[in-house]
């Protein structure tokens, strides 16, 4: 079959950003997985809360400080995050590079402060069923700020390399700050969840 | 369109046809030899692998299959002992399942989806290299498994607390457990690619309306995949959890509930049925066409109809526990949801029937498949409508009447389909045709086996002998009936072995198909058969359904996009307009090593919780190998 050339599209950008990059539609899609897991999770909460004869079980609500504290500090962090992003949009790179470091920061934060959520729970893992979600939920939840912190520490390295100044690397840094807001969303019915319910 | 970054020559404008083919040929080829075969990441080179595998396991299965019918065939049999029994039912519906029906409904996806829409790979090549490679190795530790003696024995949807830790001690559980999560993070990979190329890898002009019906199919799968999967994920997760470390999700002395696994696995087990029926649908829908010689009757209402489909099939889920003791509301609830998709099942039908009316159908072996799918699906679906029913329900629950009905549903709503593609994309695939004369064989083998080795089950099921025994009484009137189904069964394997030797015997000495040999209209046609590494000359415009013209002898395409490198386009979502050009990753080894990491991280975590924490160092350096930037033009620009 022999082509009849309608179309010239050589002049198009390299590495469309936003909603014009794959990856981006690649991100939504992974965190609709996630949402999904996130979703189920809380289900599954209510749900096991739905047969017990009381909830918690067994257990005093947890302290709200940690988690109180936790939340603060990831909805504070949404700012500097968004700016990251509208600086990426714009392509200026020292200030991209200026606030990956300080979002890396704001990942390592909230990991420290997570470390005394577990305990404030006042109740492990295998005591029984109200256990068993509390720390799925905390867990899921920190395996997301975790890897979400590795992937903004291996950003930060490429954008200071000789690698870092291209769209590609831009729309790397607007897809990773996407998803830090979802961290952030992801959390605030978790932190409801874990720290408020039981307290009805 | 933007102009901002104007990209540098050698675009393929101005070049003659024949020079733009060498240059893409050398660009997008894989290199020769074992490693270059490993490291391919073109989709096509992918799902030719997915499609083999899977239909390795389908005749694994299908022995399973034949074994059990052995066993079965008289009362009182001694050819199975009880406790490979449970072993062989438990692999059987896995292995059919998750090794097989999904992987190949989403393997024919990856082939055809980015040829359909005219596009040169899938979205993120690599990750589809490495769902491959994580399907494989799930699929080869439940069979190694079976060879070793321990492989699962719960049933396919291994309920608590059977599958518990008081119930099930050594690794059977454990390893059904973590084939799910295998088979179910290749599945996600995969649905997140067919999502990202059909939104944004279409040919420019193919705007929502103009999507051919497969495409919207297998969108609409993925979308499934995304939504149902993370149920049976968390499911399977935390009986791993309840058996590793003790957590009490499934243990009702400690505030856990058993019925709680059913929720979550049958959350994701109804839509999964859909996740394997719709792309059928497309499969049927695409087919039908060519062979009635005109367009499809109803395109808007079918596209509609698999919309309404995925989304009533999430809330089916509880007619799968009308006998577990529910409100009754909520039994009512779940009656009126499961009856009400039987309304766009019917719309698909009637589409398909008006399409043929409409037309002058020629009776080739893909169209004779498609005819048997219709009336084996209108079965199926009818007995659907039965188990619906509460009271029905009630008494047929777990007996072989129900074993009668999904087979009649995912053989004849998936398999039969499946193969009707097989035989009308086998010369795209492969450049030959299959053979006339024994795919009628294997078609009247197939559809004859099928029903008189299913349609008896429903009277053996009415009759009340129940699913998963191993054997039963000689003074129960299920014996004359248990016989003849076994020697049908036998026929049903004839058919599918003549299937296969024709598959082989075509591949190899198969007549040359040409390009386009059922004068088909979808794009894939347009291209050469076998489509070359890089798919088109030149990426394809579109200002139809109907994309192609057969009779037309040329092709509406869009030039410049480059070819010292691999390039594709970049379209919107609504109107398919072009928005960018994007460049699509090199052939890589790193996508393998990254699934070994990944299998022993997960196998390591059958026996350690430590796994998941000293697993994730390998994993975590083969993603930076994969991912890390080689500094050359296709990865910096």
């Amino acid at each position: 079959m022999k082509d009849r050339i309608v179309l010239d599209v050589s002049k198009l950008s390299l590495h469309g950003m936003g909603t014009a990059s794959p990856t981006w539609w690649a991100t939504g899609a992974f965190m609709l997985i996630e949402g999904s897991g996130f979703g189920l999770a809380i289900a599954v909460y209510f749900y096991l809360m739905s047969l017990a004869p009381q909830w918690p079980i067994d257990a005093p609500p947890p302290d709200l400080l940690a988690g109180t504290c936790l939340t603060g500090l990831l909805l504070i962090s949404v700012i500097p995050n968004m700016m990251v992003s509208r600086w990426a949009k714009h392509k200026k790179l020292r200030r991209v590079q200026l606030g990956l470091v300080v979002m890396s920061l704001l990942g390592i934060a909230p990991l420290a402060l997570r470390v005394f959520e577990f305990p404030a729970l006042h109740i492990s893992w295998d005591d029984n069923a109200y256990g068993s979600i509390v720390w799925t939920l905390l867990g899921l939840h920190t395996t997301h700020i975790l890897t979400d912190l590795i992937d903004t520490l291996v950003l930060t390295c490429l954008m200071f390399s000789r690698h870092g100044d291209n769209a590609r690397r831009y729309g790397d840094v607007q897809d990773n700050a996407l998803y830090w807001n979802f961290v952030v969303i992801a959390w605030l019915p978790l932190y409801l969840c874990i720290y408020w319910v039981p307290r009805q | 369109m933007k102009k901002d970054q104007a990209s540098a020559v050698p675009a393929d404008t101005g070049l003659a046809d024949a020079e733009v083919e060498r240059q893409l040929t050398t660009i997008w080829g894989s290199r020769p030899g074992f490693w270059g075969a490993v490291a391919s990441v073109d989709h096509k080179v992918i799902a030719r692998r997915y499609i083999v595998t899977a239909f390795i396991f389908l005749i694994l299965g299908g022995l399973l299959a034949l074994a059990m019918r052995l066993q079965l065939a008289q009362p009182e049999a001694r050819f199975i002992s009880p406790d490979r029994y449970n072993q062989i039912f438990t692999m059987h519906g896995s292995n059919m399942m998750f090794l097989f029906a999904v992987p190949v409904m989403e393997a024919i996806g990856v082939y055809f989806v980015p040829l359909m829409v005219g596009t040169r790979n899938i979205a993120f090549p690599r990750l589809n290299a490495f769902s491959y490679w994580v399907f494989l190795f799930g699929g080869v530790l439940l069979w190694l498994s079976f060879a070793l003696d321990t492989a699962p024995d719960v049933g396919w949807f291994a309920y608590v607390p059977l599958s518990g830790p008081e119930y099930s001690a050594g690794k059977r559980a454990d390893i059904w457990a973590q084939m799910i999560t295998f088979t179910e993070l290749s599945a996600l990979a995969v649905a997140v690619e067919i999502v990202v190329t059909v939104f944004k890898q279409r040919a420019p002009g193919m705007s929502l309306d103009r999507i051919p019906v497969l495409v919207w199919a297998m969108l609409v799968m993925s979308f499934l995949v995304i939504m149902a999967m993370p149920a049976i994920m968390f499911a399977s997760s935390t009986l791993i959890l309840d058996r590793l470390v003790g957590t009490q999700f499934y243990n009702p002395a400690e505030g856990g509930d058993a019925l709680l696994w059913q929720h979550l696995f049958w959350f994701f087990g109804h839509p999964e049925v859909y996740i394997i029926f719709l792309p059928a649908v497309g499969m049927v829908s695409t087919i039908l066409p060519a062979f009635v010689g005109r367009p499809l009757f109803g395109y808007l209402p079918l596209v509609m109809a698999m919309i309404a489909t995925g989304v009533l099939s999430f809330g089916l889920w509880v007619h799968h526990m009308f006998t577990v003791g529910l409100p009754r509301l909520g039994e009512s609830f779940f009656t009126a949801s499961s009856m009400a998709i039987s309304i766009p099942a019917g719309i698909q039908i009637f589409c398909w029937l008006a399409t043929m009316w409409a037309g002058r159908p020629v009776f080739r072996t893909p169209l004779l498949f498609v005819i048997g799918f219709i009336a084996t699906f209108v079965i199926g679906g009818l007995t659907g409508v039965m188990v619906a029913s509460v009271p029905f329900d009630t008494q047929v629950h777990d007996t072989y009447f129900v074993v009668a009905h999904f087979h009649y549903v995912l053989i004849g709503g998936a398999v039969f389909p499946l193969i009707a593609a097989i035989y009308y994309w086998f010369p795209k695939m492969t450049g030959r045709m299959m053979s006339e004369r024994l795919g009628r064989w294997a078609f009247w083998l197939i559809f004859i086996g099928f029903h008189l080795t299913f349609f008896p089950m429903h009277l053996l099921g009415l009759l009340g002998m129940p699913r998963r025994v191993y054997t039963y009484q000689p003074e129960l009137p299920w014996a004359g009936l248990n016989l003849f189904i076994s020697l049908s069964a036998v026929l049903l394997a004839l058919g599918f072995l003549v299937f296969f030797v024709d598959v082989v015997r075509s591949w190899r000495n198969g007549l040359p198909a040409g390009p386009n040999p059922w004068k088909a209209t979808t794009l894939e046609w347009a291209t050469s058969s076998p489509p070359p590494s890089y798919n088109f000359r030149r990426i394809p415009v579109v200002d139809a359904r109907e994309a192609l013209s057969p009779n037309d002898g040329e092709l509406a395409v869009a030039s410049g996009l480059r070819t010292d490198r691999r390039e594709l386009l970049v379209t919107s979502v609504v109107e398919a307009l072009p928005e960018a050009r994007e460049s699509s990753p090199r052939d890589s080894v790193w996508p393998l090593w990254a699934a070994i990491a990944t299998a022993v991280m997960l196998i390591w975590s059958m026996f350690s919780p430590w796994a998941v924490v000293w697993g994730s160092i390998p994993i975590a350096v083969t993603l930076i190998g994969w991912f890390w930037p080689k500094g050359s033009p296709e990865d910096e620009s």
